[in-house]
């Protein structure tokens, strides 16, 4: 009988246990802000002080579920969540249109380069513009690393290419399917080259080889938006709490917290609204 | 080197480590513990009872066994997605959906290990126990009784099956910081920013509970033999 006691004791300690923790987390969906974004904003850091700024001053739980930009659309067409920050002006546009969102802010910007190994196998280090660059590497078939996820930097890049005039096939296009770090990571490990939004390349800088070899072109602006989910299609969502969010953001309080944001010393975003 | 900086890294566990390895083990503790109820009825049907379509349910008990948890986490999704039929409780992205999905993703594990535990066992123990006109629940009993390490096992397997699991717990729970960020959760997210000695220490801080779960369960168990 000792033995049952044991047990019972030990499922009464990890019962009790779990039930505490669920206490402490508040499930009623009014009170936390569900917010989907991109792996740049989460990856670079600066999710993690613009939300708790955030939090402090309206006392709203931001929860970051941090997914490319196409899939930040698809939960919140869904409903899934209550407010979408991304970067594919197209593709919002679109989002906005079909009545899926509504009260569209920009909010920043960056902008993208075209990242490679130090050698430059297919030198690309005097290109001015983004369509030479491709083409240049498509031509002497240099690995390039695709995101393939349907982000917002893979948007891009799709736009690139065709803005190219370039249908990438071949061994040496290589698409991942993963956020822009693990692209990052393996573009560094297999020496090829890359589109990549600027704020994740600074802060990954001290990590990898890769060297900014395509910078400056217009094609490679990079706006970010944010935009709540339509309430009236949604009734269930947090629209107060998203409202709440997009003025807090483009205050001027949270524009400066994006100004001032630096990682290794270099400033990632540009704040968009109050310049 | 990386090893090093991994295990510095361990020693000096912050309140985020802390906090999401106690979130990890919660969840896992939790999806286990609702997945053996039904695991334990259904696999002591299975075992000492005989009725048409038996076998059907054992062969697909154990093919689910082999089920990704992206597959699981899918199906989930779908159910509890604000589109989909269960989507006005608003489970997605909570801890209750990685509930949900461990849960389902244990069940099969644990059913089909004590049916194979206790069918070993009790074919001989009821004919002996049947000589002596036992009755149901005490005979039930002395089964449980006879195979608790190999149904403890049974547990065990679920538990880690779905402590270790990252799929169901990045597509339901989202990796939420604070909420729904787990261990491996977080070794993904780590990885994917190039931070490889953080997602390390997690590692083996995965193993760490994981076996101090094992031990305290086991030990306990056994040394009362």
């Amino acid at each position: 009988m000792k033995k049952n006691k044991f047990l019972l004791f030990i499922l009464i300690i990890s019962s009790l246990y779990t039930f505490n923790s669920f206490a402490e987390g508040q499930f009623e969906n009014q009170q936390r802000l569900k917010l989907a974004t991109t792996t740049s904003t989460e990856n670079t850091g600066l999710l993690d002080i613009l939300i708790p700024a955030f939090t402090d001053s309206t006392g709203i739980e931001v929860d970051v579920i941090a997914v490319g930009t196409g899939k930040a659309i698809a939960l919140g067409e869904n409903g899934d969540v209550d407010i979408i920050m991304v970067h594919a002006r197209s593709r919002e546009d679109n989002f906005v249109a079909e009545g899926y969102g509504v009260n569209r802010r920009d909010l920043m910007y960056n902008d993208f380069v075209i990242l490679g190994p130090p050698n430059d196998p297919a030198g690309i280090a005097d290109t001015y513009s983004a369509s030479d660059a491709l083409e240049k590497i498509s031509k002497f078939e240099a690995d390039f690393i695709s995101r393939g996820d349907d982000s917002g930097t893979h948007t891009r890049e799709k736009e690139l290419w065709t803005a190219a005039g370039i249908t990438p096939s071949g061994t040496w296009y290589k698409e991942a399917g993963q956020g822009m770090g693990a692209v990052i990571t393996m573009t560094n490990d297999l020496e090829g080259y890359t589109l990549s939004d600027r704020g994740t390349y600074l802060s990954m800088k001290d990590k990898i080889d890769l060297i900014v070899f395509v910078e400056g072109d217009d094609k490679l602006f990079n706006p970010y938006g944010i935009i709540a989910v339509n309430p009236a299609l949604h009734e269930h969502t947090n629209y107060e709490g998203a409202m709440k969010l997009i003025t807090f953001l483009t205050s001027i309080k949270g524009q400066n917290i994006i100004g001032n944001f630096r990682k290794n010393g270099e400033q990632l975003f540009y704040p968009d609204v109050i310049k | 080197m990386v090893f090093i900086k991994a295990l510095t890294l361990i020693l000096s566990a912050d309140r985020e480590v802390i906090f999401i390895s106690m979130t990890s083990l919660s969840m896992a503790v939790t999806s286990t513990i609702v997945a053996t109820i039904p695991a334990l009825l259904l696999g002591t049907t299975l075992s000492i009872k005989k009725f048409p379509g038996k076998s059907i349910i054992i062969i697909i008990l154990n093919s689910l066994m082999a089920m990704p948890t992206v597959v699981i986490g899918l199906m989930i999704y779908s159910l509890i997605s604000r589109s989909g039929p269960l989507g006005q409780f608003g489970l997605l992205f909570t801890p209750w959906a990685i509930i949900i999905g461990q849960s389902v993703l244990s069940f099969p594990i644990i059913t089909s290990l004590v049916y194979s535990a206790l069918s070993k066992i009790s074919i001989e123990l009821t004919e002996t126990l049947d000589t002596f006109e036992t009755g149901k629940f005490k005979k039930l009993y002395m089964i449980f009784r006879e195979s608790r390490i190999a149904v403890l096992s049974a547990i065990l397997s679920g538990f880690g099956r779905v402590i270790g699991e990252v799929g169901v717990s990045m597509m339901l729970g989202g990796n939420i910081r604070w909420f729904t960020r787990t261990i491996t959760t977080t070794i993904a997210l780590e990885t994917s920013k190039g931070e490889f000695e953080l997602a390390l220490a997690l590692g083996l801080i995965l193993i760490f509970i994981s076996f101090t779960v094992n031990a305290v369960l086991h030990l306990g168990v056994v040394s009362h033999e």
